[in-house]
């Protein structure tokens, strides 16, 4: 176990390694790093003072450790369109408005996910099954950024029910966090199918049965308990999308998070700003994926072996 | 493919129609090919034949023409015009030839690399198989969408951004998937004996070894298009995919976010086209994957 844990460690902070070496090669790969770093209207002493900053002036092996103390110390630069903010501040003050929205999108993937999930196994082959099917499939073909702008058609234009961009109160976050967790839906339902199918066959249902106990607790206590194991396990690979998947939909609903801010900056070649978030962003996605797969290796003895 | 599956048990409730069309739908891709050749390929290989108007330059005169069916529609412009008059029907027609050609060639290219590195990996094993096999992992571990932004930023959206972008994120599953199937077919007697016989390792792998996976191969990419064309159509939309003259079907959304109090009808139509595209996609890479391949089932 732990030369497992080891392992995925270690490959995880290669991950991370690839990422930053990716980021700091594009930056360099075009030739002078402050074309791209810096927008077209800069003046020259942005130049100089950034030359000077990242040591540009030294070889780019000196170059590249500068920037991995810097970033190690959560110093990815100052943003050039917020002027006199770091990027890492920036990062902070907008991250909150991504936090609310993901987590109440887990939620709303969750409460829709379980239940459809639980009634497609215990009726398999009927029309809840079905329905179960259907959504999995559109929750493949439906592209996240079109389900939003649909989403705001109809409920803030057509029937004026919800406000269609911005942050603020509950009704703020209902579309967003719907359109966010959609995806989710459809692969947590599936998951969830198919491991209560599993338990449903085992022998303490039968038992629990023979004993007299009414079918609705045998589904929703005895087997809901145990079958959710896997997808408790696979929450956190999706924690870890939503928040790079925030990208897409911030964008939709114009919802002030870290994914506008990271739009925004590209946009507007705010490059500081860009390497800040994806840096941070990836750190957390590599890092839910180390957790799951933790996890998975303590509650799957098999796992650990290979 | 004979019908097999009409021999399976209906259930004995009554179904509603649309349930058991799509039923059907499921069961025969007939449908789901219908729709997608005429979504995808007819337009994409004919569209400066059968796009009715030029997709890249319209009048201003006739700009946010609504659809035929609403007040002040046009039989000219059938599905309406966007903000610069552009003829809606014509940037969809050219919208599947972009996203044809861009998914085709990453997914042609990413999975002639992954297999090739498959094929080595799985053949030779030890350290080449380790160095290869992690290079996999960290490739999917990389946050598919930050990447493209990162490259969206430093070098500009374009063509060769998405399909780099693209190639870098598909490789990895090719490989991981013809790999481990060559761990198998490894074993097998006829490679022993073609050792034997003296054939190089280069004509193991790709005339002994490679027909064997071609299946799972031609299974794995058929269900990535529908994959693709979502990846590519979003980076479109935040504008680190294709460049916005591009008439590629995630800009034409992106253009039509802004108006959807004004003209629904530009955002609507090109999200339709993925949706169905992608769908029918997805329909068919099951149909195959039940068909050649079962043992793929949860790809």
């Amino acid at each position: 176990m732990q030369r497992f844990i080891a392992v995925r460690v270690l490959q995880s902070l290669m991950a991370i390694l690839v990422m930053s070496v990716i980021v700091f090669g594009l930056a360099r790969i075009s030739g002078n790093p402050l074309d791209v770093m810096l927008p077209i209207e800069a003046m020259p002493e942005d130049y100089e003072r950034l030359e000077k900053y990242w040591g540009l002036d030294q070889p780019i092996t000196t170059q590249y450790v500068i920037f991995v103390k810097k970033a190690l110390q959560g110093d990815f630069g100052d943003s050039l369109k917020y002027q006199g903010k770091s990027a890492m501040s920036l990062v902070a003050e907008r991250l909150p408005a991504t936090l609310e929205l993901a987590g109440f999108a887990l939620l709303i993937s969750a409460i829709l996910a379980l239940p459809i999930g639980v009634l497609a196994a215990v009726a398999k082959g009927s029309h809840w099954d079905t329905a179960a099917k259907i959504i999995a499939l559109l929750g493949q073909s439906l592209p996240a950024f079109w389900l939003g702008i649909v989403l705001m058609w109809i409920f803030a234009v057509m029937l004026d029910w919800l406000p269609s961009s911005g942050r603020g109160g509950l009704q703020h976050l209902i579309l967003p966090a719907i359109t966010l967790g959609w995806f989710q839906v459809a692969a947590i339902m599936r998951l969830v199918r198919s491991s209560m199918l599993e338990v449903l066959d085992s022998e303490f249902v039968k038992l629990a049965r023979v004993k007299g106990i009414p079918e609705w607790k045998v589904v929703w206590k005895h087997c809901l308990r145990n079958a959710g194991i896997a997808p408790l396990t696979f929450f956190a690979i999706i924690a870890g999308t939503l928040l790079t998947g925030s990208v897409v939909t911030e964008t939709v609903f114009t919802w002030p998070g870290v994914g506008l801010l990271v739009v925004d900056a590209v946009r507007s070649r705010d490059f500081q700003v860009v390497q800040a978030v994806v840096i941070m962003f990836a750190g957390i996605f590599i890092l839910c994926n180390l957790l799951v797969d933790i996890l998975y290796a303590y509650l799957d003895p098999r796992i650990r072996v290979q | 493919m004979p019908l097999q599956s009409s021999t399976r048990t209906l259930p004995s409730y009554a179904v509603p129609w649309v349930i058991d069309g799509w039923h059907n739908l499921k069961r025969y891709p007939l449908v789901a090919l219908a729709i997608l050749l005429f979504m995808l390929v007819i337009p994409a290989a004919f569209a400066p034949w059968v796009a009715p108007h030029d997709a890249f330059h319209g009048s201003l005169s006739s700009r946010l023409t609504p659809p035929v069916w609403q007040d002040g529609g046009t039989m000219e412009h059938i599905l309406g015009t966007d903000k610069l008059g552009r003829d809606m029907l014509s940037r969809i027609i050219y919208g599947a030839r972009v996203s044809l050609m861009v998914s085709l060639i990453a997914i042609f290219v990413g999975g002639i690399v992954g297999t090739v590195l498959g094929l080595i990996s799985g053949y030779f094993g030890g350290r080449t198989d380790a160095v290869i096999m992690r290079l996999v992992d960290i490739s999917l571990a990389l946050p598919t969408i930050l990447l493209a932004l990162v490259l969206a930023a430093a070098v500009g959206p374009s063509f060769g951004t998405v399909i780099t972008v693209l190639i870098v994120l598909l490789w990895a599953r090719y490989a991981r998937l013809v790999r481990g199937e060559i761990l198998g077919i490894k074993e097998l007697d006829f490679i022993a004996r073609a050792r034997v016989a003296g054939a190089s390792h280069t004509r193991i792998m790709f005339r002994y070894m490679f027909p064997n996976v071609v299946n799972s191969l031609i299974v794995l990419a058929t269900l990535q298009v529908g994959y693709v064309i979502v990846l590519e159509s979003s980076l479109s939309f935040l504008g680190a995919g294709l460049p916005r003259a591009e008439p590629a079907w995630g800009v034409m959304v992106a253009d039509g976010r802004e108006l959807i109090v004004t003209a629904w009808w530009v955002s609507m139509f090109p999200g339709i086209a993925i949706m169905l595209t992608v769908l029918s996609l997805n329909l068919l890479g099951d149909w195959l994957r039940d068909h050649l391949d079962p043992k793929l089932r949860n790809l």
